[in-house]
């Protein structure tokens, strides 16, 4: 299908969307996205952010804004399988990216908290929402344009002056629909104002063979002395398609630890713009990328050191069996003013199989003259050494592969300070690790 | 604004004002082609150079391609568009005819370059060093040419090269950059005036360092230097190239091509110290310096290993590749890059890995001082054959005063899971720290700086012949010394 094809198709998809969303106060951005949205071309590899990427796949297909599918196929009996077992959580429960109030549940708040889904403060709290959505400056492509256009749905979490959310929010995304395709365009929110505090867990999944098509908008401020914590878990079908657009603005003094955890998808891109826009900011982004078979992960994360004294610290480990293809392009800008930055980046990949590979771009664009940069980027295989020692102490191979790894990517894992949810994706990694070919 | 920071300031005032000390003009009649490119002007080039056929053929391919391109953008550097209808495209100094001794070279010739401080026959007897001095595009003078004629090395211009030895030059002209490779490698190919051409017969070391010394002269000529250079089995040459540049006031390009190509167990030495005139400081006039260097390791056991300097230029665009096809080869990239004032560069280095047990090493260091921007920009890429690939790269800037830029952009592309490839890359200043310990040891901030900044570029500098070890050295004390708070 050409491009100028599937952008037809989602523009007619749109006059039918309309009609479920007419009333509501954000439908003049939508249109506006819309219009822009029909000027922009999607991104191909002749594109520098994109060289690594390509998206014709997904492109291939008619996806269907999943407000629009079929009521019927859109059901799940039970969501068991997806909690993080014994962890007490506010859960918030999207299939097919459309809230159930059926399966979500939030426990007691404190008064001024918000943890909901956008569709119904869109509803509610229209006013307060507007003052907060799409109102961060950043640069469109024809993904967050097409999630803009058809934003319907998504969580909002709102944490107000000098509040703490009592445990962590679980949202789980579950892509259920087996019958049509999907997209499910999940449009979220996080406000955490001064001094707040809170652990999110967001979380997608699907269920076997969904050939869905992930497009997330997320938006995220972290004001003054906020300490936000935001793990990422992507765990799709392996025929699912995964685009995440996350911008991320911090206020002075604040905290923000983002996770990105990835295992699933056919194609999975990230993009993490984090803008520190205040004084002794500290910003720490990991990262886990898994990938088997012909997957592909990229991870294009961007940090704008705007203003002086902060601290950012990057990490992300891949490792890469049978054909899989990883990209890690990690860019750190330091402006003229931001003296006594300190930005250290750090990506390390395996690679498994003779097949797999991987494209790394670390950059580093500096103004500031007062400052301690680093990036470092290396790949390579497991340490053979080390395999031979763990082998003579009589470990079986598999064992010692596995051991092998769980070390390599220790140094993220153990930065997950949730017990329960270390646990959960510890067993991820293992099944990840055991798939068909053991 | 404490004492110290005023001092560190009337300092960096000092040196950034150091002027380029070798601004002069030569006067000497030099025969010129009118402003313009076409197809004319080539073939017209090609006769006064008594080419034969084919390679008047090669240049117009070259230039048909050209005029399908566009010029590459994608460098993190800013100029003003470059008038390719603007520009001379030949200029020869006026006597022509090959000379055997520097008896009938221009008396005025080698005045400048006594100026520059490279006397043609000082450095005959002192550095043992054979010079093919380019003067504008012409090789004017060929020494040692005898010594090297006994061991069966060729060391003439490419000019030379190509009526004497057609068949060396036909199998490798391009052979490494193709005439349709990019923008300037294209014009490069449709305009070279002249370069250099070396040959490296079998089982040959030769016995002194190749060197050239390029000079752009005439107003407003563009210049396209080639240079090739063959190494056959189990040889060896060290290659040196250096440039100084007159005063200009309107920009003038310089897009050359430099063709290594290393056969089975040979080894290519390649250094530069670059030069050019960087501008003044409102960063007006400059070399746009926008050069392809590429080798091959076409054999088993061959080495490439690039030295550069970089001080000079306005702009610079350069980056001196290795193609590692043979097995066991090795490449290696040692630069340093310094700009200043209004300077913007734009280098690195590409290490393509194709055999098997390929090695390459890359150490760059960048200095950026003024309004300049500096920039590392490399590719570090394993095939899928390349088994056992080993690849250690590291890239420090160092940033003095808060106007400047330093950037890196490397690329990793790894398609074989035993390829071990590891970037590392640093940006900072001069510690104060160091200046205060300097300083307490009784020397001055000055000295100081210069110290620490000649020791952060020492594993460089380490690389280079040693003659020009120390001009690189007497370079990075004018472009900079100093110039740190």
């Amino acid at each position: 299908m050409s491009n100028s094809n599937i952008k037809k198709w989602y523009s007619d998809n749109f006059r039918q969307f309309e009609k479920l969303v007419e009333s509501d106060s954000f439908n003049s951005l939508r249109k506006e996205a819309l219009s822009k949205f029909e000027l922009t071309e999607f991104p191909t590899k002749k594109d520098e952010e994109w060289k690594y990427t390509s998206i014709s796949p997904i492109l291939k297909h008619e996806f269907v804004p999943s407000p629009l599918s079929k009521k019927e196929t859109s059901t799940i009996s039970s969501i068991e399988s997806f909690k993080i077992p014994n962890l007490d959580v506010h859960l918030l429960v999207f299939i097919n990216g459309i809230y159930s109030k059926e399966f979500s549940n939030i426990g007691n708040l404190e008064e001024g908290i918000i943890i909901d889904s956008l569709f119904n403060q869109l509803k509610s709290n229209s006013d307060f929402i507007n003052q907060y959505l799409s109102k961060k400056e950043t640069i469109e492509n024809s993904f967050s344009l097409l999630n803009t256009t058809f934003a319907y749905d998504g969580y909002v979490i709102y944490i107000p002056k000098n509040k703490i959310v009592n445990k962590p929010i679980h949202v789980l995304n579950i892509a259920a629909d087996e019958l049509s395709k999907p997209l499910i365009q999940p449009r979220n929110l996080i406000i955490a104002e001064q001094n707040s505090q809170a652990e999110i867990i967001s979380e997608y999944v699907g269920k076997d063979k969904v050939e869905n098509f992930t497009n997330i908008y997320t938006e995220i401020s972290v004001d003054e002395n906020a300490n936000v914590r935001f793990y990422k878990v992507q765990n799709e079908s392996d025929a699912a398609f995964h685009i995440d657009k996350t911008e991320i603005v911090q206020k002075d003094s604040s905290v923000f630890n983002h996770f990105s955890l990835s295992f699933g998808s056919k194609i999975a891109r990230n993009d993490f713009n984090t803008k520190l826009d205040g004084e002794n900011i500290e910003l720490h982004l990991y990262g886990l990328y898994l990938g088997n078979d012909d997957q592909h992960i990229d991870h294009h994360t961007f940090i704008d050191h705007a203003k002086p004294n902060c601290e950012s610290n990057e990490l992300y480990k891949g490792i890469l069996d049978d054909k899989a293809k990883g990209v890690f392009s990690g860019k750190i800008l330091v402006n003229k003013i931001a003296q006594k930055t300190n930005a250290f980046q750090s990506n390390k990949s395996v690679l498994l199989s003779d097949e797999a590979s991987i494209d790394a771009k670390p950059q580093l664009e500096i103004y500031a003259d007062d400052v301690k940069c680093s990036h470092g980027a290396t790949v390579g295989k497991l340490d053979e050494q080390a395999y031979f020692y763990i082998r003579s102490r009589g470990v079986p191979a598999e064992a010692a592969r596995s051991m092998l790894i769980r070390a390599f990517v220790d140094d993220v894992i153990s930065e997950i300070n949730i017990e329960e949810f270390r646990e959960k994706i510890n067993h991820t990694i293992f099944e990840h690790l055991h798939r068909e070919e053991f | 604004m404490s004492e110290e920071i005023r001092e560190d300031i009337k300092i960096i005032e000092e040196h950034t004002g150091t002027e380029y000390k070798w601004g002069f003009v030569t006067e000497i009649d030099t025969d010129e082609f009118p402003k313009g490119l076409n197809e004319d002007i080539i073939r017209q080039l090609s006769e006064i150079k008594k080419e034969p056929e084919w390679m008047t053929e090669w240049r117009l391919k070259a230039y048909r391609h050209w005029l399908t391109m566009e010029e590459p953008n994608w460098a993190k550097v800013e100029h003003e568009k470059v008038d390719y209808q603007d520009i001379k495209y030949y200029a020869a100094p006026k006597k022509k005819p090959e000379l055997e001794s520097l008896d009938e070279v221009d008396p005025e010739l080698l005045a400048t370059f006594e100026k520059l401080g490279i006397p043609l026959e000082e450095q005959k007897r002192l550095s043992g060093v054979a010079v093919d001095a380019v003067f504008d595009s012409v090789s004017v003078a060929t020494t040692f040419k005898e010594t090297l004629a006994e061991k069966g090395i060729i060391f003439c211009s490419i000019s030379e090269a190509i009526r004497n030895h057609p068949e060396l030059v036909k199998k490798y002209l391009g052979s490494v950059v193709p005439q349709t490779d990019n923008y300037y490698a294209a014009l490069n190919s449709a305009v070279f005036s002249d370069g250099s051409f070396v040959y490296i017969p079998k089982g040959v070391r030769c016995p002194m360092e190749l060197s050239t010394y390029f000079r752009i002269n005439a107003m407003d000529t563009g210049q396209f230097e080639r240079t090739l250079i063959v190494a056959d089995d189990n040889s060896y040459v060290s290659y040196l190239e250096g440039c100084t540049a007159p005063m200009r006031d309107t920009n003038q390009l310089h897009a050359a091509v430099v063709e290594l190509v290393a056969l089975e167990n040979s080894e290519i030495k390649y250094s530069t110290v670059q030069n050019w005139f960087p501008g003044d400081k409102q960063g007006k006039g400059g070399i746009y310096n926008f050069v392809t260097k590429r080798g091959i390791c076409k054999g088993n056991n061959s080495k490439i290993s690039w030295t550069q300097v970089e001080t000079g230029s306005a702009v610079t665009w350069k980056y001196p590749s290795c193609i590692l096809q043979g097995d066991n080869s090795v490449g290696e990239f040692y630069s340093v890059a310094v700009t200043n004032n209004y300077q913007q560069a734009d280098t690195g280095t590409k290490m393509i890995h194709l055999g098997k047990n390929t090695k390459s090493t890359i150490i760059s260091k960048g200095i950026s001082a003024g309004k300049s921007n500096n920039s590392y920009r490399g590719l570090v890429k394993v095939g899928k054959n390349a088994k056992n690939a080993r690849n250690f790269s590291q890239c420090d800037s160092m940033l003095m005063g808060n106007n400047c830029g330093a950037h890196t952009f490397p690329y990793l592309e790894i398609d074989n899971n035993t390829a071990q490839v590891e970037h590392e890359a640093t940006t900072s200043k001069v510690g104060e720290d160091q200046i205060f310990y300097l300083n307490q040891r009784g020397i001055s901030t000055e000295d100081a700086v210069n110290m620490i900044v000649n020791g952060f570029c020492k594993e460089v500098f380490n690389e280079l012949p040693m003659e020009f070890a120390v001009e690189a050295q007497k370079l990075l004390a004018i472009s900079l010394e100093g110039s740190v708070g």
